[in-house]
């Protein structure tokens, strides 16, 4: 074993280090953050369906309205937005079977059974002058409501929250607990 | 102890692995410029939310900035909340052709796919956001996406 000349430092692995490195931040770095809060919108309605939507059940529709000074109404009781979540909680799941409160109806779920769904819908009404601010605001909190009610629906059958469960498990707890959030037509709001 | 005897000769430090690291830089930031194609406009200061969910389809979203110009566009459109679309102030008759634009660019089994992210300065107001909303829905656009920050706690 003759004695080689070795470099100073040895750089074989830098590169290695670098290309790591490299993979790394590829891999985890978020460059722009792209969340938000997914909807639906609703068709645009024909001229026979107007009449249709007006046939709801009083009982079973919610109108949460913010006015042009971001001040907060959910069925016609003014409120603070951190009440609205728990008015909208009772609102979904009606415990007390309050005649006041959505009726449900069993529904077959496929893998499931039956499942009494509320028909609540939630009507959110805005004006003009609402700062868009105050809607993510009030819509961020109807979503936590829904989440929640299905969290603990998760939890009550199959014993984990409803992150945590199959898609499959998913998809049932979302047709039990549906998330029906109107966005109202701007011609009704400028009336009101 | 020959290996301390050699380094204490070396004059120089060792440069070698420095244009690696200049590599990673450049692709570190290559990716980074990639990502931002749309100069934006409009000062867009997302809302805070909660409950986000994440944009699962990069590829499939169009975006729709909403806000006040920024300063060096403030002389020629004001500070009245306008509409980018792109790379240009847009009115929301635009929309329609934007959208379809968009659509055409997808492949056909993504059409249905499609997803508008609305990017709204949090001191937009909703008059504006209604108006772009009821445009997206006569495109049939339906599927969209109130872009928020996620919240601290």
């Amino acid at each position: 074993m003759a004695k080689r000349k070795t470099p100073g430092l040895s750089t074989q692995s830098t590169s290695d280090i670098a290309f790591l490195l490299l993979c790394y931040f590829l891999m985890t770095s978020t460059m722009d953050q792209q969340s938000g809060l997914q909807r639906r919108l609703p068709p645009m309605p024909d001229q026979n369906q107007k009449t249709e939507d007006t046939k709801v059940n009083k009982r079973n529709i919610i109108i949460v309205k913010i006015n042009s000074g971001d001040r907060l109404f959910a069925g016609d009781q003014s409120m603070d937005i951190s009440q609205l979540k728990d008015k909208i909680k009772e609102f979904i799941t009606n415990p007390t079977n309050d005649p006041n409160l959505p009726e449900r109806e069993n529904k077959a779920i496929e893998g499931f059974g039956e499942y009494p769904v509320s028909k609540g819908v939630i009507s959110l009404q805005n004006d003009r002058g609402t700062s868009y601010k105050a809607y993510i605001q009030v819509q961020n909190e109807l979503v936590r409501a829904i989440n929640e009610v299905r969290d603990d629906f998760s939890k009550q059958h199959y014993g984990r929250v409803f992150s945590a469960l199959t898609e499959d498990q998913q998809k049932i707890v979302k047709e039990a607990i549906p998330q029906n959030i109107s966005e109202a037509e701007p011609k009704d709001v400028t009336k009101k | 102890m020959p290996v301390f005897k050699r380094s204490g000769k070396k004059e120089m430090p060792e440069i070698g692995s420095s244009s690696d690291i200049v590599f990673m830089f450049l692709f570190f930031f290559m990716v980074c410029s990639q990502l931002r194609s749309t100069e934006v406009k409009v000062k867009v200061k997302l809302p805070e939310a909660t409950e986000v969910a994440k944009l699962e389809r990069k590829d499939l979203a169009s975006y729709i900035y909403i806000g006040s110009p920024t300063s060096q566009y403030q002389a020629q459109y004001g500070t009245e909340s306008r509409i980018q679309l792109n790379d240009s102030f847009k009115t929301t008759t635009d929309i329609r052709d934007f959208i379809a634009a968009e659509r055409e660019s997808l492949s056909e089994a993504d059409r249905q796919l499609m997803q508008v992210s609305l990017k709204a300065d949090e001191d937009a107001r909703m008059g504006i956001i209604t108006d772009v909303k009821q445009e997206l829905r006569r495109c049939s656009a339906l599927k969209i996406m109130y872009a928020a920050r996620k919240a601290g706690n």
